[in-house]
């Protein structure tokens, strides 16, 4: 928390942003290579579901990415509503790009992966619905950022959407709990441990740690951008609308 | 890949796509911002 606290500060955030992201961006294409190589050609195919399973290293990943996403979005508007963080609103505008793009490629990879396996591309099922209720949270959180001409309040407006619509993330995690769905329980995060084999397990959790490290690289770049982009406008005001 | 590639390689191919994207277009609005600062002579980093 106290270093959460320390880049509070947007200088301090981009000195910190300066000296991590070198090293970061290194290790996330190692990671990225590393993970494709494992999901790609080192993993088997799975017992009932043959080569179709290596769609999973992308189509897990993203979905937990995205959910992630969306919890620091809700965390980020949090902190804008409650204690006026100067960081958060640029951070959040940062970041929902991102979290929708982890989205998108879930609902797709999902849907390409379901068409040989279930015979469907699309089903209304619970997964999939609240998935893409997730999907649309995103553009709902990106369209109210720029819906206003004053910013702060297209940020206060995206911020309450971002904590409303966090109620939606336990129900798409217990989705395949609560309803009887065609999407299959859960099988990595669960009561008794992971129920995948490890030759399938490990690429699965190496793509995740790569995604994640892609993830965050993203949001610092895009931050230090949001951070310079209001730096910009600042400049262009007039003197009167600068103190206003 | 026992008939199914194209499924595979396509839901790669979204991936890369929208995240590669993503990542062209992060760095390529940094680049555009950074110049217009150079550009009013803000560009030291604060």
């Amino acid at each position: 928390m106290a270093s959460l606290h320390f880049l509070a500060n947007p200088a301090r955030f981009r000195r910190f942003t300066a000296s991590v992201l070198p090293l970061l961006s290194v290790v996330t294409v190692l990671a990225l290579a590393c993970g494709l190589y494992l999901a790609l050609i080192e993993s088997p195919p799975d017992y009932q579901q043959g080569e179709t399973v290596r769609i999973m290293f992308v189509h897990v990943p993203s979905a937990w990415l995205s959910m992630l996403g969306y919890g620091l979005l809700a965390a980020l508007g949090a902190a804008l509503l409650v204690w006026r963080h100067p960081l958060a609103a640029l951070m959040a505008r940062a970041s929902a790009p991102v979290g929708a793009c982890f989205a998108l490629v879930c609902l797709v990879s999902g849907s390409l992966w379901g068409r040989p396996m279930w015979g469907a591309w699309w089903v209304w099922d619970a997964r999939l619905t609240s998935m893409l209720l997730l999907f649309l949270l995103y553009l709902g959180h990106i369209a109210l950022t720029h819906a206003y001409d004053e910013r702060e309040r297209g940020d206060r407006a995206a911020a309450i959407l971002a904590l409303v619509g966090v109620i939606n993330l336990p129900v798409i995690k217990f989705s395949v709990d609560w309803w009887n769905t065609l999407h299959q329980p859960a099988s990595v995060a669960r009561l008794g441990g992971p129920s995948i084999h490890p030759a399938i397990l490990i690429p699965l959790l190496v793509m995740a740690v790569a995604m994640l490290l892609l993830y965050v690289t993203l949001v610092l770049v895009r931050t230090d951008t949001e951070i310079d982009r209001r730096r910009l406008e600042i400049a262009t005001l007039e003197p009167d609308e600068r103190t206003a | 890949m026992s008939g199914h590639a194209g499924f595979i390689w396509s839901a790669y191919a979204v991936a890369f796509l929208a995240l590669g994207g993503l990542v062209v277009l992060s760095l390529a609005a940094r680049r555009r911002v950074r110049r217009q600062l150079s550009a009013r002579g803000l560009d030291k980093r604060r």
